[in-house]
C-alpha cells in the first residue's frame, strides 16, 4: 500500500455501483473491474490464506466470536464464519445460521479495522525519575509485523482512508504508522447489506474501489478475485486461480448492484455542513438528546471517530510512569473539560457537536462527510437513535421558528 | 521522531504571582536551542500526573531560559504549583499558529486582554518592545474581576511610562485605592485614539469578554480581519489528533490558538462548541 495513492482527497468522484438504472452504462462502467478479475473455487480459498502466512503476515479474518462477527487472528479459512447471517437494527444485533455454504454473507460487525491501526489503548511514552528526581523519557516501541486483513468491506475502506489521512498527513502519529506501513487488504464487495447499511446514500460502497491490494466477490463455489496493488498481484500468482466466465461476472456484478438497491436508509441529499450549522437551535436536538443515554456507543463502533484522552498511570513504587492514550468520546463529561467548567455540559451539546461534526464540519478538515454509511452507531446504540433520521429530522424545518434556518 | 515525547526542563525560577497563579522560568536540560513564535504554547508535563498547554510568555535565548505563568486549577496545575526550584518536569512544544506579528508590521497594535488572558498576550508586548521601530502606536488594555487578580502591577506601571504606548487597566470589583477604570475592559474603548484604519487588534480573556471585544473594536472601525483572538480548549495531544479542542472544523491547537476573528466567529460565544 503507498501512501500517496491511498491520501487523496476523498471526494473524488467514483463510480457508485447500483445506483444507476442503466445496465448497459454500467456494464461499461465496471468493464475495467471484469476484465481483471479470475477465478478462485472455494475450496482453494486456503492457499490465500497459506500465501499470506508464507509471507510474513499476521493475518486477520472475520470470525464468529462472543455473538459477533469480529476480526481475529485467523490461519484457516475453515475458522470463517461460514453460513453465518447478521439482522442488524437499530439497537439490536443477532447473529443466525442460514442453509448457505458462504463465508461472508453477513454485513458489519461492530468494529472496523480501526482497533488494529488506532488502538483502543496504548503506552505513548515512559518516563523514569531517579533518585535525585531527574526525568527519562522513552518512546514506546512499537511492533512492526506487517498485518493483512481479509474480508474488508468498502464502508471500512472509506474510514480508514479518512483515519490515514487523520493519523498521517501532517504530523504522523508513529504508533498508526508503523501499524499502517506493511497492511494488505483483502476487500471484500459487499453483497449482504444489512437494514441499518446505508453506504450507497454516502457513496462509499458496497464496491470497493481502491485502497485494496485484492478484493472478493463470493459466488455460491468460491470467489471472484481482483487485484489493486502490485503487491496484490504478487500474491494472486501464488493462488490457483482460473479464467472468470462471463457468466460468473454478471452474477457478482448483480448481487452488488441489488446490495445498493436494497438499502433503505440514507442521508439527507443537501449540503449539510450548512443546513446543520444552520439549525444549531432546532427543537429536535433536544428530542434527540431525551433519549440519547451519553454512553459513547456511536463514537466507540464508529470507523472514523478519531478522539481519544491521554492519562499517566505510574506504577505503584513511583519510580516510573507509562503516559497513556485511549479512545475518547465526545459523550464523555471530561472531552470538553476546560479549566473547571464543561464546554459541553449538557447530552444536546454532546449530540449537536458529534453529529455536526461527523457530518458538517469534517468537510472543512477532510473535504469530505466522516460518516461512509456503515451504520455500526444506529444497531449499537442502546436506544436505537438511528443518525439518518436525525439528520433528516434537524434538516427539516419542522419546528422552526420561521421556517427554514 | 515522536512528536508525543517531552523534554526533561529544570525549574530555574519560581515567583507567586497572586494567591493562585505562579510563574516558572524553565530551562531545558539538554540545552538544545529552541525557538518560538509570540502566541504558540508548551505542553507541561508533571510527572505520575499528566499534561497542560501552557502559553509562552517569555523566552530568553541567552539563557534559555522559558517563562510559564500558570494558574492552579486542576490537579496538574495545582502539582505544578507545589514544585521547588532545582525540580524537573517535562517539556515538549512549542505547538500552535501565534500572532501576527509579521502582519502587525507599521501598525498600531491594541492588546486587549481579560483576566489571566494577559499571560498569552504579553509574548506580543515583548515583541513589539524588543522591535520597537517596526511597529506603531500600542495600547495594551487589560480588565480583571477584582484587582486582587491582576498580576505584574509594576510591569504594566513601566510600560505606561514608555513613549507611544498607552496602558489602560480596569476591574469589575475594585480595591480602595484603585486608579484605574471600575467595569468591563470594552468600556475602556472609549479612550482610545484610534485611528482603526491603521490598526490591528489581538485579544485574549474569557470568550464572552473576546466576543464582546471583538464587536466593540470592529464597530469603531477596525476590519474584522485585522482583529485576532487566543483560543483555549482542552488539549491533551497539541499535535490536532487527540481532537478535544475542535471549535466547528478547527483544532484550536494546531489551526490556532490564535486565529483571525472572522474564522471563529460563527461559533464564538455558542454553548457547546
Amino acid at each position: 500500500m503507498n501512501f500517496t495513492q491511498v491520501n487523496k482527497p476523498c471526494d473524488a468522484a467514483v463510480p457508485r455501483a447500483g445506483t444507476c438504472d442503466n445496465l448497459t452504462g454500467e456494464n461499461k462502467l465496471m468493464a475495467g473491474h471484469m476484465e481483471e478479475s479470475s477465478y478462485l473455487p472455494r475450496q482453494a480459498l486456503q492457499t490465500l490464506f497459506d500465501t499470506l502466512k508464507t509471507q510474513g503476515f499476521r493475518t486477520l479474518g472475520p470470525v464468529v466470536r462472543d455473538g459477533a462477527i469480529q476480526y481475529l487472528d485467523l490461519t484457516d479459512a475453515g475458522q470463517l464464519p461460514s453460513g453465518w447471517t447478521d439482522e442488524q437494527s437499530p439497537g439490536r444485533y443477532r447473529l443466525s445460521k442460514a442453509e448457505s455454504v458462504r463465508c461472508f454473507a453477513w454485513a458489519t460487525g461492530p468494529q472496523a479495522l480501526k482497533p488494529y491501526l488506532f488502538s483502543a489503548r496504548e503506552t505513548l511514552w515512559r518516563s523514569e525519575r531517579g533518585p535525585n528526581g531527574h526525568l527519562a523519557f522513552t518512546a514506546q516501541t512499537i511492533e512492526r509485523r506487517p498485518m493483512a486483513v481479509v474480508g474488508v468491506r468498502a464502508c471500512d475502506l472509506a474510514a480508514l482512508e479518512l483515519q490515514d489521512r487523520h493519523f498521517l498527513d501532517g504530523i504522523r502519529d508513529p504508533a498508526y504508522a508503523a501499524r499502517r506501513e506493511g497492511l494488505f487488504i483483502v476487500a471484500l464487495h459487499c453483497s449482504h447489506p444489512a437494514d441499518i447499511c446505508f453506504c450507497a446514500s454516502t457513496g462509499d460502497g458496497p464496491r470497493a474501489t481502491r485502497g485494496f491490494d485484492l478484493a472478493l466477490s463470493e459466488l455460491d463455489d468460491g470467489y471472484l478475485v481482483e487485484t489493486g496493488s502490485e503487491r496484490g498481484r504478487g500474491v494472486a500468482r501464488q493462488l490457483p486461480l482460473q479464467p472468470a466466465t462471463p457468466a460468473q461476472r454478471q452474477q457478482a456484478e448483480r448481487e452488488i448492484s441489488d446490495a445498493a438497491k436494497r438499502q433503505s436508509r440514507e442521508l439527507p441529499s443537501q449540503n449539510l455542513r450548512e443546513a446543520l450549522f444552520g439549525r444549531l437551535e432546532h427543537p429536535h436536538w433536544d428530542k434527540v438528546a431525551a433519549r440519547c443515554l451519553a454512553c459513547g456507543n456511536c463514537t466507540n463502533v464508529c470507523p472514523t471517530c478519531f478522539c481519544h484522552a491521554e492519562q499517566d498511570v505510574p506504577e505503584l513504587g513511583g519510580a516510573s510512569s507509562e503516559h497513556m492514550r485511549e479512545w475518547d468520546s465526545c459523550f464523555s463529561e471530561g472531552h470538553s473539560y476546560l479549566h473547571g467548567f464543561l464546554v459541553r455540559p449538557e447530552t444536546r451539546h454532546r449530540y449537536r457537536q458529534w453529529l455536526t461534526h461527523k457530518l458538517g464540519s469534517w468537510h472543512d478538515q477532510f473535504g469530505r462527510s466522516g460518516c461512509v454509511g456503515c451504520g455500526r452507531c444506529i444497531t449499537w446504540c442502546p436506544v436505537g437513535i438511528d443518525i439518518t433520521q436525525e439528520a433528516t429530522a434537524i434538516c427539516s424545518d419542522d419546528g422552526m421558528p420561521g421556517g427554514a434556518a | 521522531m515522536n512528536p508525543y515525547l517531552p523534554r526533561e526542563a529544570e525549574i530555574a525560577g519560581r515567583t507567586q504571582e497572586s494567591p493562585n497563579t505562579f510563574t516558572l522560568e524553565l530551562r531545558l536540560t539538554d540545552r538544545q536551542p529552541y525557538d518560538f513564535e509570540p502566541g504558540q504554547f508548551n505542553m507541561l508535563y508533571l510527572y505520575g500526573s499528566g499534561e497542560v498547554p501552557i502559553s509562552i510568555v517569555a523566552g530568553n535565548r541567552d539563557n534559555g531560559v522559558l517563562t510559564h505563568t500558570i494558574r492552579a486549577l486542576g490537579h496538574v496545575t495545582n502539582g505544578l504549583a507545589a514544585l521547588k526550584v532545582g525540580d524537573r518536569i517535562g517539556l515538549r512544544g512549542p505547538y500552535g499558529r501565534g500572532w501576527p506579528m509579521q502582519e502587525a508590521l507599521g501598525r498600531d497594535v491594541v492588546v486587549v486582554t481579560g483576566g489571566l488572558g494577559c499571560a498569552p498576550s504579553v509574548s506580543i508586548i515583548h515583541h513589539i518592545l524588543t522591535h520597537r521601530e517596526r511597529y506603531g502606536h500600542l495600547s495594551i488594555l487589560q480588565g480583571v474581576k477584582h484587582t486582587d487578580d491582576l498580576i505584574w502591577r509594576s510591569q504594566y506601571e513601566v510600560w505606561a511610562q514608555m513613549a507611544d504606548v498607552k496602558v489602560l487597566l480596569a476591574a469589575d470589583v475594585a480595591e480602595p485605592g484603585w486608579h484605574g477604570h471600575v467595569g468591563m475592559v470594552t468600556a475602556l474603548f472609549d479612550r482610545l485614539q484610534l485611528e482603526p484604519d491603521r490598526s490591528i487588534a489581538m485579544i485574549c480573556g474569557p470568550e464572552m469578554m473576546m466576543h464582546a471585544a471583538a464587536d466593540g473594536l470592529h464597530n469603531r472601525g477596525i476590519g474584522a480581519d485585522s482583529i485576532y483572538l487566543s483560543m483555549e480548549r482542552n488539549m491533551q495531544c497539541a499535535v490536532g489528533h487527540c481532537g478535544h479542542c475542535q471549535v466547528g472544523g478547527q483544532f484550536v491547537c494546531r489551526d490556532g490558538p490564535v486565529f483571525p476573528w472572522p474564522q471563529v466567529r460563527p461559533l464564538l460565544g455558542i454553548r457547546g462548541f
